[in-house]
């Protein structure tokens, strides 16, 4: 049960990294949420004295595949919720609805190399790990969605702005 | 400088701050005389700054409490043994299509449970051609407040006419244990169009607040749910008769009656 207390103490940022992800509150709570239940039934697996956090990114990555492949539905359905009246969120200003709106543009995987290494700061070795990928492809999807990345944020005040307000 | 050519990966590295010491020390020389890909490395710097600092945020909201239950595999196991109770009771009146649909979804990714609380309310009460409701629409405040006081909350019957919903009238309805144990009670409000399609608005109480308000979606055999958690109230709209779309333009209504 001491795991368990651990695995709550990073839920702060597995919620961080799915919102950066997924891009919408409760989307990325059902994927946390999805990755708890999963990490719980497979605590088991998870080799004491190696990175629980590690360990824990592995199975959300795995976790949101296999929800990108069963998940059309949800999709659009999303999209509707932002058409309905919602509170306000006060936590979330424009810059981050701007810094969400551009991450949903960089291919999904080249996003969560972003995400591990920029948010999480993992090192090359442990995104790797943690999406089961080549450190080369790390570094090439990294190079990639910075470049990216870049482009959009040096157009952002031509095109992105204007389509912000509400 | 070393022999090494210098790659992409090294100056990825280097925006990282991830090179050994003196590999820094070349790459930094390196730029000296590149202005270019020290302003693009640059760049990569701030945005990562940015990045940071757009979802610092998230690590200070409340963790919500459906996150933390699941991780308490007791509970999970108690609601999956009272929704299987559930669907053996149910079994005549949904028949095993739904209890396939739901055997099928397995453990990949169970639906809320207050969607799955109010489509089984609904399933049960919503066909009744006698006894829809305990309290009818003509008693409506003395249903307001004996619902009210039962479920330790002022709850309201949110007007649905502009959707073209009537109030039938509401029933008292079990609650499932919470974490203190005692099961709180819940309560189901019916509504009938002039075409005789249903919905029902199943309201749950002592739900933590979380700030989240946007409706979500969850198909439980025939039975179509929005629902959404508004303050400390849960509140679920379940119709087997009508669409999504149609579903939605009432769950619509009814938030905007209970947020006026």
């Amino acid at each position: 049960m001491k795991e368990v207390a651990q695995v709550v103490a990073y839920i702060p940022r597995l919620r961080r990294y799915a919102r950066a992800l997924v891009g919408e509150r409760f989307a990325a709570d059902d994927l946390v949420q999805d990755t708890l239940e999963r990490a719980l039934n497979k605590l088991h697996l998870w080799k004491r004295g190696t990175d629980l956090r590690a360990w824990l990114f592995t199975v959300m990555h795995n976790v949101h595949v296999n929800q990108v492949r069963g998940r059309r539905e949800y999709a659009a359905l999303d999209a509707e919720a932002l058409e309905l009246p919602v509170r306000a969120t006060q936590d979330v200003g424009l810059e981050t609805r701007d810094m969400e709106r551009m991450l949903m543009q960089l291919p999904v995987e080249q996003r969560k190399v972003l995400l591990l290494v920029v948010l999480e700061d993992m090192s090359y070795g442990e995104a790797a790990s943690a999406l089961g990928i080549p450190i080369g492809t790390v570094m090439s999807r990294l190079s990639r969605a910075r470049e990216k990345l870049r482009a959009l944020m040096e157009g952002l005040p031509a095109a992105g702005r204007l389509q912000v307000v509400k | 400088m070393s022999d090494a050519p210098i790659t992409e990966a090294d100056l990825q590295a280097h925006v990282d701050a991830r090179l050994p010491e003196g590999r820094r020390a070349e790459i930094e020389s390196y730029l000296a005389t590149r202005p270019d890909e020290s302003a693009r490395l640059a760049a990569f710097r701030a945005h990562a700054e940015q990045l940071r600092a757009a979802f610092a945020p998230v690590l200070d909201e409340p963790v919500p409490e459906r996150l933390l239950r699941a991780l308490r595999p007791r509970s999970v196991r108690l609601l999956r043994l009272a929704a299987a109770f559930a669907w053996i009771a149910l079994g005549g009146v949904l028949g095993w299509q739904l209890h396939g649909s739901f055997a099928e979804r397995g453990e990949r990714q169970p639906p809320a449970p207050i969607a799955r609380d109010a489509a089984i309310a609904h399933a049960t009460y919503s066909p009744e051609v006698r006894h829809p409701v305990e309290v009818g629409a003509d008693q409506e405040s003395h249903l307001v407040a004996w619902l009210s006081k039962r479920l330790g909350a002022k709850v309201r019957a949110p007007n649905l006419e502009s959707a073209g919903y009537s109030l039938m009238g509401g029933r008292l309805l079990p609650g499932e244990p919470g974490t203190a144990g005692l099961a709180t009670p819940t309560a189901q409000f019916m509504y009938q169009s002039k075409q005789g399609t249903r919905v029902t608005l199943y309201l749950r109480t002592g739900v933590p607040a979380q700030n989240e308000t946007a409706f979500r979606y969850a198909r439980e055999g025939n039975v179509g749910v929005f629902y959404w958690i508004d303050r400390s109230f849960g509140y679920a709209l379940s119709s087997a008769d009508i669409g999504r779309d149609d579903l939605l333009k009432v769950a619509n209504a009814a938030y905007s009656q209970l947020n006026p």
